[in-house]
C-alpha cells in the first residue's frame, strides 16, 4: 500500500448520485481552501443520456459536475481522478467495485454499502491486492485527510468539520472500524492534540477491504504523522496483527489504542452487538484479550474508553515536550455561505414568494380546496360531494348552495356538445384525423371558442347587465341594441326554433331558475325583451346560450356577492369557463370517436371551395 | 446482518439439494423429520412412512452440540422407542453450559449403522476457505485436534482442478469417494455463501454412500439476495433461529418488531430488570462503548440493558423506543433506595438529527414524569451532531418542566464521562 492515498489535488468519481455527499465534499474543499473541487464526476446508471450535468455550490458560486451513465466514459474523460467513492447498494456494490478496481487510473475505492456478502468482500480485497489498490470499507462512512480530501459523508456537517479542526492537518493518524465512532474520535483527537492528519474508518464488517494494520503502516511511513490512534473491536484478528507489527518493529511510532466490546461477555451468547464483525469466534478475539496483548507489547492502552482521550493527550504532550511536533499551519477557515433552506429554517433570511395561491393547497396529506376554511379532497370524495360543489370550491372559493351546484352541473351538461359541425368540434375532428394527439386536437377545438363560437353566452350576460345597470326598460334596450350598438341582441334568436316550436333545453333551464332561485331579475328582464323581439319575428326567442348567460347573472344575485365581486366573476371570463369545461367533454368525445374509427386525414373537397382570383 | 446459525435440519436439506449438482453420486437418503410440541404423530408418520420401517435416530435440533453427553441422543430405535424418547424430553427445561432453555425441537433420521466416523469442516478467513479433515471424527475430535489435516484453499481457486487429494492424508480405497465428496461440499459452501460448516461425524456405508450424521452450519445472511432460488427464497426463507435458551421478553420483542419496520436500527436487550443503570445510546459503536465503560468501571452487575438506536430513526420510533426503556427501568425502584440512572448517551453523530431524535425521547420523558419520579431516576445526557445545541436544550428544559434531575453535557465533555459522573462515589 502506498503511504499517501490522498492529497489536496485528489479527485474522485462518485458512483451513485448522492447530492448531499457531493455537496459536503465540495464544502469541505472550500473550507480547506483547495484550488479545485475534489469531485470530478458522478456515475448515475439510471440516467437516460450518456452525459448530464449536476449543479453544485463551490463556496458562494455555482459550478457543474458531469454525470455519466457509464463508468468507463467517466474514467476516460477524467484520467486525473484516482479515487472512486462507491455508494452502490449492497446488491450492486460488488460488480461496481470490481469494475472500478480494474480501471488503470483508479487507485483507491471507498465502498459505503452495508450488508455486502462476506465472500464478495473477500473477492474484492483479493482483486485489490492483485492490482495493488486500496479498498476502504465496505460498511463505512469512509475517511478524511485533514485539509486535503474527504470521502463522501465523513465527519458529518461542515460545522463539525470546523469544530474538529479537519480543515487543516494535525499530527495524528487515526484508524477505526466504526464509522460512527470515527466522527466522535476526530473531535476527541482535536481536543487532545493538534488534530487529525488522516482518519480512516475501515468498516464494521468481518472482512474489510483494507485492515487497521495496513493503514497504521501507511501512517508509520508518513513523516507528517507523529503518533497514531486506533479504535479496534471485539471479533476478528486484525488487532492481533497490530500486536505482531509492534512486536517485530514494523510499528515504532507511539500508538494509543483501545478495542471496544469488552462487555460482550455480559450479553446472551449469539447476540450480535454493534457491527457485523463484532463477534468473538475464539478467546483471542475478545476485546479484553486484544487490549491485554496490545498493552503487553507496549501499545498505550487506556483502562477503559473513558480515559482514551487522556492517553491521547499525554502521548501528544510528551511528543511536544520532546520537540517532535511541528507547529500547525493554523488559519481561519473561510466561512461557508449558509444554504438558503437552512437560513430560512433558522429565520435568518426571508424572501418574497412569486405566486399566491388562495384556492388549493397540496402540501398536506390530501389536497385542500376552496377559500377559508378549505375542504379536503378526501372529504369531497368520502361525502360524495357533487361536481358542482367541487367547481364551487375551486372557482368561487365557496361551498355553493345546492341550487347553485345543480345549476352548474346543468350548464355543463347543456354545453357538453352540439354536434360535429360546429367550429370547435370540427377543428378537433380535423386535427385528430391529422394524426395529432388528444391534447393538440382538444386545444384546436378550444381555441375556436371566442366572440362568435360560444361567445353569445358571455355577450348575452354582458348586454343584459348593461341594460339593468342603465335602468333601461326592455323597449329602450331593444332600441339601444339596434341603434347604438348596432348588432342583434346576443342570446336572442334561433335558426330553427320559434315561439311555436320552443327549445326544450331553454324550457328546462328557465323552469329550474324560476323554481329554485330566490331572485331572478335578469331572466325576468330577458323574458320581457323576448316578448318584444318575438312580436317582430317568431324565431327571435331567448336561445340556450343567452339563457345560460343570463341565468348565470341571476345565480350571482343569489350568492351573497358584492357588486365588485360579481364584476370580477364576469371580468375573469368564468362564463367562458363553463362553456370550455362543458364543451371539452363533447370535443374529446369527437376525438375519441375519430380515433376509434381510424379516420383518415380530412381534406376539404374542391367542390366546397370556390377558387377565385 | 452477518453470520447466522441454521438448524441442522435446514443445513442437511440444503446439502441434500445442492450437493448432487457437484457430487452426483451423493445418494443421501434424504429422510428427515422434525418434531415440535405441535406435531401430530399420525400426520407425521403419514408424511414420513419410513418412520414405521426404518431404525431411527433422534436428537434435539436447537443449535447446541454435545447431545450424546447430555443423554439427548436416541439411536437404533423403532417408532415406539422414538415416541417414548420424545415424550420424556419435549418441553423439558434443561441447563447446558450454564444456559437454561426448553427442548422444543427434535430431528429424526434413519439410524445408519457404521464403524468409522470421519470429520470434515470448512472455515473461512480473509484469504482462504480452509478444509479441515480427520479420520477421527465424532465427539473426540477436539481432543484429537492434532490429527486433523488443514487444507487452505485460496479464495477464487478453481475447485475442479485443485489438487485436494495430495493435501489430505492417504485415503486408501475411499479416495474416489471422499475427494469428490469433500470438493462437492466445498463448492456448496462457496456457492451457497456458507460462513461455517462442520460435518462431525459423517459415515461411509459399506456401499460407499456418504452419510452426514451431525451437521452444524452458519450462513452469511447478507447473501440471501443471491440465493432466491435456494435458501433466500422470499416465499420460503430459511430460518435463522435464536441461540438456545434465548427467549425475548415482551419489551425486547416489541423493539425487535419495531426494528423490522424501520430502515434505522433499534436494539434492546434486558440484562437485569432489577438493575440500577440503564442506557439509551445512539449509534452501533457508541452503544458498545457505553456498555463497555460501565462494565470496565466495575458496574456490570448494575447494568440493566444493552441497546442502541441509530441510522436516524424518526421521532415516533424514537419515542416508542425511549418509552419502552423507561417503562422497564421504572418498573421497580432500587431495593436499596438508591437513585436509578439513565444514560442518554452518544458520540458526535454524522447525520442523525440530534434535535429530531431528542424530540422523541423528550416526549416519552414528559409522559413518564410520575414514573421517573417514583423510581427516583437521575438522567445524564451527552450527545453531539446536527442540531446538537437545540437538542440538548430540549433535554435541559424538559428536566425543569417535569421535575426530574437531568444533567446535560455537550461534545466538549468526553463521550463516556457521564458514566463516572453518574456512578462514581456511590458504588
Amino acid at each position: 500500500m502506498t503511504n499517501g492515498l490522498f492529497n489536496r489535488n485528489t479527485k474522485a468519481i462518485i458512483y451513485g448520485f448522492q447530492r448531499n455527499a457531493i455537496q459536503r465534499m465540495l464544502d469541505f474543499d472550500f473550507v480547506c481552501k483547495r484550488d479545485t473541487p475534489s469531485v470530478a464526476a458522478v456515475i448515475r446508471p439510471s440516467q437516460t443520456g450518456a452525459i448530464g450535468y449536476h449543479k453544485v455550490f463551490w463556496g458562494g458560486k455555482e459550478i457543474v459536475i458531469p454525470i455519466y451513465r457509464k463508468f468507463d466514459l467517466a474514467v476516460k474523460r477524467h484520467p486525473d481522478a484516482d479515487v472512486v467513492i462507491n455508494f452502490s447498494s449492497f446488491r450492486s456494490a460488488y460488480p461496481t467495485t470490481m469494475e472500478a478496481l480494474k480501471a488503470d487510473t483508479i487507485k483507491t475505492v471507498a465502498v459505503i454499502a452495508e450488508g455486502i456478502p462476506e465472500r464478495r468482500s473477500r473477492e474484492m480485497r483479493k482483486l485489490a491486492q492483485e492490482t495493488g489498490k486500496v479498498i476502504i470499507g465496505p460498511a463505512t462512512v469512509g475517511g478524511i485527510q485533514a485539509g486535503a480530501f474527504k470521502i463522501g459523508n465523513t465527519a458529518g456537517t461542515i460545522e463539525n468539520v470546523v469544530l474538529s479542526k479537519l480543515y487543516r492537518p494535525g499530527s495524528v493518524g487515526f484508524v477505526s472500524k466504526s464509522g460512527g465512532m470515527s466522527n466522535e474520535m476526530n473531535f476527541a483527537i482535536a481536543q487532545n492534540s493538534d488534530g487529525v492528519y488522516e482518519g480512516i474508518a475501515i468498516g464494521g464488517d468481518r472482512y474489510a477491504g483494507s485492515t487497521l494494520l495496513e493503514h497504521l503502516l501507511r501512517y508509520e511511513a508518513n513523516p507528517k504523522i507523529k503518533m497514531m490512534v486506533c479504535l479496534g473491536e471485539v471479533g476478528g484478528t486484525g488487532e492481533i496483527d497490530i500486536v505482531n507489527a509492534v512486536k517485530d518493529g514494523r510499528i515504532t511510532k507511539p500508538l494509543v489504542m483501545w478495542c471496544i466490546g469488552t462487555s460482550a461477555k455480559l450479553l446472551p451468547a449469539g447476540l450480535q452487538f454493534g457491527h457485523a464483525g463484532a463477534m468473538a469466534g475464539s478467546d483471542m478475539e475478545t476485546a479484553h484479550a486484544k487490549n491485554k496483548a496490545l498493552k503487553d507489547v507496549g501499545v498505550i492502552v487506556p483502562d477503559s474508553y473513558d480515559d482514551f482521550g487522556d492517553k491521547i493527550k499525554e502521548t501528544f504532550e510528551k511528543l511536544k515536550t520532546e520537540g517532535k511536533i511541528d507547529p500547525v499551519d493554523e488559519f481561519e477557515p473561510p466561512k461557508l455561505p449558509m444554504d438558503y433552506a437552512q437560513a430560512a429554517k433558522l429565520g435568518l433570511v426571508r424572501r418574497p414568494t412569486n405566486v399566491i395561491s388562495t384556492i388549493s393547497d397540496e402540501r398536506g396529506d390530501v389536497p385542500m380546496f376552496g377559500g377559508s376554511p378549505k375542504v379536503g379532497l378526501d372529504t369531497i370524495v368520502a361525502e360524495n360531494k357533487s361536481l358542482g360543489y367541487t367547481i364551487g370550491l375551486l372557482w368561487f372559493k365557496k361551498e355553493l348552495p345546492k341550487f347553485a351546484q345543480d345549476y352548474i352541473e346543468m350548464v355543463v351538461k347543456l354545453t357538453s356538445d352540439h354536434g360535429p359541425a360546429v367550429s370547435g368540434a370540427h377543428n378537433a375532428i380535423i386535427t385528430a384525423r391529422a394524426g395529432k394527439d388528444l391534447m393538440s386536437s382538444l386545444a384546436t377545438g378550444i381555441l375556436a371558442i371566442g366572440p362568435r363560437f360560444g361567445g353569445a353566452i358571455s355577450d348575452a350576460a354582458k348586454y343584459i347587465k348593461l341594460a339593468l345597470d342603465k335602468k333601461m326598460n326592455p323597449q329602450e334596450f331593444v332600441d339601444y341594441m339596434k341603434n347604438v350598438v348596432g348588432i342583434n341582441i346576443p342570446g336572442i334568436g334561433h335558426r330553427i326554433k320559434s315561439v311555436q316550436n320552443p327549445d326544450v333545453r331553454v324550457k328546462l333551464l328557465k323552469e329550474f331558475v324560476l323554481n329554485n332561485f330566490e331572485k331572478h331579475p335578469f331572466l325576468d328582464y330577458a323574458l320581457e325583451v323576448e316578448k318584444i323581439t318575438t312580436s317582430k319575428r317568431n324565431n327571435l326567442i331567448l336561445n340556450v346560450d343567452g339563457c345560460i348567460g343570463i341565468c348565470f347573472m341571476d345565480l350571482l344575485e343569489n350568492l351573497d356577492l358584492s357588486e365588485e365581486e360579481k364584476a370580477d366573476v364576469i371580468a375573469t371570463e368564468m362564463l367562458n369557463g363553463f362553456f370550455v369545461l362543458g364543451r371539452s367533454i363533447g370535443m374529446m368525445g369527437h376525438i375519441f370517436d375519430q380515433k376509434r374509427q381510424r379516420a383518415a386525414l380530412y381534406r376539404q373537397p374542391w367542390d366546397e371551395i370556390l377558387f377565385a382570383d | 446482518m452477518a453470520q447466522k446459525s441454521i438448524y441442522e435440519f435446514s443445513a442437511k436439506k440444503l446439502l441434500m439439494t445442492e450437493l448432487p449438482k457437484y457430487f452426483p453420486s451423493y445418494n443421501y437418503h434424504g429422510k428427515l423429520a422434525v418434531i415440535t410440541p405441535e406435531t401430530d404423530w399420525d400426520k407425521l408418520v403419514a408424511e414420513h412412512p419410513w418412520l414405521n420401517t426404518d431404525k431411527l435416530a433422534a436428537k434435539p435440533d436447537q443449535l447446541f452440540g454435545k447431545r450424546g453427553k447430555a443423554n439427548l441422543l436416541l439411536l437404533d430405535a423403532d417408532l415406539n422407542g422414538l415416541k417414548a424418547f420424545i415424550t420424556e424430553r419435549m418441553n423439558k427445561k434443561i441447563e447446558l453450559g450454564g444456559i437454561k432453555g426448553t427442548l422444543t425441537r427434535f430431528l429424526v433420521e434413519p439410524f445408519v449403522p457404521h464403524e468409522k466416523e470421519f470429520y470434515v469442516s470448512i472455515t473461512s478467513d480473509m484469504g482462504n476457505d480452509t478444509v479441515h479433515f480427520s479420520f477421527e471424527g465424532g465427539i473426540f475430535v477436539e481432543e484429537n485436534w492434532d490429527k486433523v489435516t488443514h487444507v487452505p484453499v485460496p479464495i477464487g481457486t478453481d475447485i475442479d482442478s485443485f489438487d485436494l487429494a495430495s493435501k489430505l492424508p492417504d485415503l486408501g480405497d475411499l479416495k474416489d469417494t471422499l475427494v469428490p465428496f469433500i470438493k462437492g461440499v466445498l463448492k456448496v459452501y462457496i456457492d451457497q455463501d456458507f460462513a461455517f460448516l462442520e460435518i462431525n461425524p459423517f459415515a461411509v456405508t459399506a456401499d460407499k454412500t456418504v452419510v452426514p450424521l451431525d451437521l452444524k452450519a452458519k450462513l452469511d445472511d447478507t447473501a440471501s439476495f443471491q440465493h432466491l432460488d435456494s435458501w433466500g427464497n422470499p416465499d420460503n426463507p430459511i430460518q435463522f433461529p435464536r441461540a438456545f435458551g434465548q427467549v425475548l421478553s415482551k419489551e425486547e420483542q416489541f423493539i425487535a418488531d419495531l426494528d423490522e419496520k424501520t430502515g434505522a436500527s433499534l436494539k434492546f436487550t434486558i440484562l437485569n430488570r432489577d438493575a440500577r443503570v440503564w442506557t439509551m445510546v445512539a449509534g452501533g459503536g457508541g452503544s458498545v462503548v457505553y456498555t463497555d465503560t460501565i462494565a470496565d468501571m466495575g458496574f456490570a452487575k448494575d447494568l440493566g440493558n444493552y441497546g442502541e438506536y441509530s441510522g436516524n430513526p424518526n421521532r415516533e420510533h424514537t419515542e416508542l423506543y425511549a418509552q419502552t426503556v423507561i417503562d422497564v427501568l421504572t418498573e421497580r425502584p432500587d431495593p436499596q433506595g438508591r437513585p436509578k440512572v439513565l444514560l442518554i448517551g452518544g458520540g458526535i453523530a454524522n447525520f442523525t438529527d440530534v434535535k429530531a431524535t431528542f424530540l422523541g425521547i423528550v416526549a416519552a420523558l414528559r409522559k413518564s414524569a410520575d414514573k421517573l419520579k417514583a423510581a427516583n431516576v437521575k438522567i445524564y445526557v451527552r450527545r453531539g451532531g446536527p442540531n446538537e445545541k437545540e437538542g440538548l436544550k430540549l433535554m435541559e428544559d424538559v428536566g425543569k418542566e417535569i421535575g426530574v434531575p437531568i444533567e446535560v453535557y455537550d461534545r466538549y465533555t468526553h463521550m463516556t464521562r457521564i458514566v463516572p459522573l453518574s456512578l462514581k462515589g456511590d458504588s
